[in-house]
């Protein structure tokens, strides 16, 4: 609707320019609206972390009122992680899925790494048009897939006859499938912090008759290092937080010895609570083994998004320096 | 030109040659050689992955043709087919269309088009980017209690609206962060010549900062759906039936969508786990059955995945020229 002139009064007031009051209230509703959508994000996060922290609690005051805090850290003859024998040495499970994340990062950090400085550095654009959409399809790939993948192929095909595992499934395994899924993703935050590095520095390391090679090496990377960082611990953190893979292929069905051996079948936080939740219908033993679920959760949850956060602001500190 | 062309090339090969003596760069070479051979493992591996389920797949295909796509869950080889699993995954496509897309959206165009700098965008930017990166089984739990425990009356427990609701809550902070992200990329002309016409914020916004961005919000909204497909570690935790699920005749689809379900992740990592024995008739084994599932998903995931980087791609092209 135009605004319109009242007759007899040829001059435009305040009111005339300021559109209909239907228009305005229009444009009320949808401010409120939206930004009730973006107010969810933080209902979603109060949720997330008041069921697992009170439910965290319960398993706590649980173990204080029962078996005593002592039970998380095992210090028997043979420590192990078996919630339905009310057995919940953490240990078993933290160790296993740092062993798993460590050896995830051994494999996606040099291959991701690599891609993204060729791609940002050395690749041709018709090259990089064609190879970094390619790269993106790949991340896309769900992470079931690789379960089955490093049942099937990596365990029996790669890892065994090469370190020699007593079997299929070993932590080994687990962790190899999981750097290849993350290797992408390393990629390509890599790729993007390199491909922020302005060309001039390129030009001015050239211009000194430095070979690409030491451009790279001596200039574009140490630029772009904190991006590099950031996307490294990006990748752990979605290695810890990785659960198909591990369940399938890390070798334990919901219990587990300790063990520091990566040759070993063991078990992660994450498998664990896949496992735990399975059985939750028919869990043997106290309720506390359902509720150790929600321990391990909390904990994962404190672990990642410790991570993530500290990702987050080197990836800032690129953005503001550039 | 031809021959301007030929002088400048070999004037600047001997330029080259004397400043580095006449000696080829061997280790530079040899660098990014290494650099080649560390994206060609990666691709070859994920490459063979794909090739091996493949291969495995195809005589599922051959021998059992549309059976196994309509099929229920069964425990012979035999008879076991993915429809169950089809329906989940679409079911759960749907909620995330539903309650991902709209909210999604909603709070990404709020972010940049009305929110106004201060403590509460930021903490509200911080919040969404902490989401991103919790882990889906995390999520699962968030399921669990909420939707399966807390809503049980309305979900009917362990049901594929419990694993719907969270699927979309999963996937919604890569939706906030796409459309953030175009919205952004919107050049402000646009938005000035909006306002200078007389347009409300809201009018601006509708009319032409989103059919600018649009584009954008739908590349992230495919990979959000593609994500949520692939997802099976949250279903676990809500419940995903992995063995044999009947599907009793004369269901009404509320009861369907308040009873026991199941999705194609859960499918493929249930018949991961199965004995590796072949059926009597069709000589098939679940392990043949698994891959089968992985390319059934694969296809949805990578078509969705694909269109979108190619519609991504094609729209940074026109926008530049």
């Amino acid at each position: 609707m135009q605004p319109t002139l009242s007759p007899g009064a040829p001059t435009l007031s305040v009111s005339d320019l300021r559109g209909s009051p239907k228009r305005l209230r229009r444009d009320k509703t949808m401010k409120v609206l939206l930004f009730g959508a973006a107010v969810m994000s933080i209902v979603i996060s109060a949720l997330i972390i008041v069921t697992l922290f009170g439910e965290a609690w319960q398993f706590v005051s649980g173990l204080m009122d029962t078996i005593g805090l002592g039970a998380l850290v095992d210090g028997g003859a043979a420590p192990g992680w078996y919630p339905r024998q009310d057995r919940f040495d953490i240990l078993t499970i933290v160790v296993g899925t740092l062993i798993v994340s460590g050896i995830s990062v051994l494999v996606a950090a040099p291959l991701g790494l690599g891609a993204a400085i060729y791609l940002s550095e050395y690749a041709s654009p018709r090259m990089r048009k064609w190879l970094k959409p390619v790269l993106e399809i790949l991340a896309g790939i769900p992470s079931v897939v690789f379960g089955f993948f490093a049942l099937r192929v990596l365990g029996p095909d790669l890892v065994k006859p090469l370190f020699g595992t007593p079997g299929n499934t070993s932590l080994l395994v687990t962790g190899v499938a999981i750097g290849i899924l993350v290797t992408p993703l390393m990629a390509s935050i890599s790729e993007d912090a390199l491909r922020s590095v302005p060309s001039a520095l390129r030009e001015a390391s050239t211009g000194l008759g430095a070979r690409r090679s030491t451009t790279t090496v001596k200039v574009v990377i140490p630029a772009a290092v904190s991006g590099i960082v950031a996307a490294l611990i990006i990748s752990v953190s979605r290695a810890i937080g990785e659960t198909m893979v591990a369940a399938l292929a890390s070798g334990r069905l919901g219990q587990s010895p300790r063990t520091f051996d990566p040759r070993d079948p063991g078990l992660t936080m994450t498998a664990a609570m896949a496992q735990l939740a399975v059985g939750s219908d028919q869990v043997v033993g106290s309720g506390l083994a359902f509720q150790s679920l929600f321990f391990v959760g909390a904990l994962l949850f404190l672990m990642t998004l410790g991570l993530n956060m500290f990702a987050n602001r080197m990836v800032g500190r690129v953005r503001n320096k550039y | 030109m031809a021959v301007t062309a030929s002088i400048r090339e070999s004037s600047a090969a001997v330029v080259r040659a004397s400043l580095t003596g006449g000696k080829r760069d061997v280790k530079g070479m040899l660098f990014a050689a290494a650099l080649l051979l560390c994206l060609l493992t990666a691709m070859f591996t994920l490459t063979i992955l794909l090739w091996d389920v493949v291969a495995q797949a195809i005589p599922v295909f051959q021998k059992r043709s549309t059976g196994f796509l309509t099929n229920d869950l069964a425990s012979s080889p035999d008879k076991a087919g993915v429809s169950q699993g089809i329906w989940g995954s679409l079911v759960i496509a749907g909620f995330v269309v539903l309650l991902a897309f709209p909210v999604g959206i909603a709070a990404g165009v709020y972010l940049e088009e009305y929110a106004k700098p201060g403590r509460l965008t930021s903490f509200i930017q911080l919040n969404i980017r902490n989401l991103a990166g919790v882990p889906s089984v995390v999520y699962g739990i968030l399921g669990l209690v909420v939707f399966v425990q807390g809503l049980e009356r309305f979900t009917g427990g362990r049901s594929v609206i419990s694993a719907g609701i969270t699927l979309a809550i999963l996937v919604m902070p890569i939706i906030i962060i796409t459309t953030a992200e175009s919205v952004r990329a919107v050049p402000s002309g646009l938005r000035e010549a909006g306002y200078g016409v007389g347009g409300t914020r809201w009018e601006t916004t509708r009319h032409h900062v989103l059919p600018y961005a649009a584009p954008g919000i739908l590349t992230g909204t495919m990979l959000a759906v593609a994500r949520a497909l692939g997802e099976a570690a949250p279903l676990l935790l809500i419940g995903a039936i992995t063995g044999r699920l009947a599907s009793p005749e004369g269901q009404t689809v509320v009861e369907r969508l308040q009873g026991k379900f199941t999705a194609m992740p859960i499918i493929i990592y249930g018949w991961s786990n199965e004995v590796n024995k072949p059926g009597k008739i069709t000589g098939l084994t679940f392990e043949d059955l698994t891959s089968a599932a992985i390319v059934v998903l694969l296809v949805i995931v990578l078509v969705l995945n694909a269109a979108a980087i190619l519609l991504r791609n094609r729209f940074e092209k026109r926008r530049q020229s």
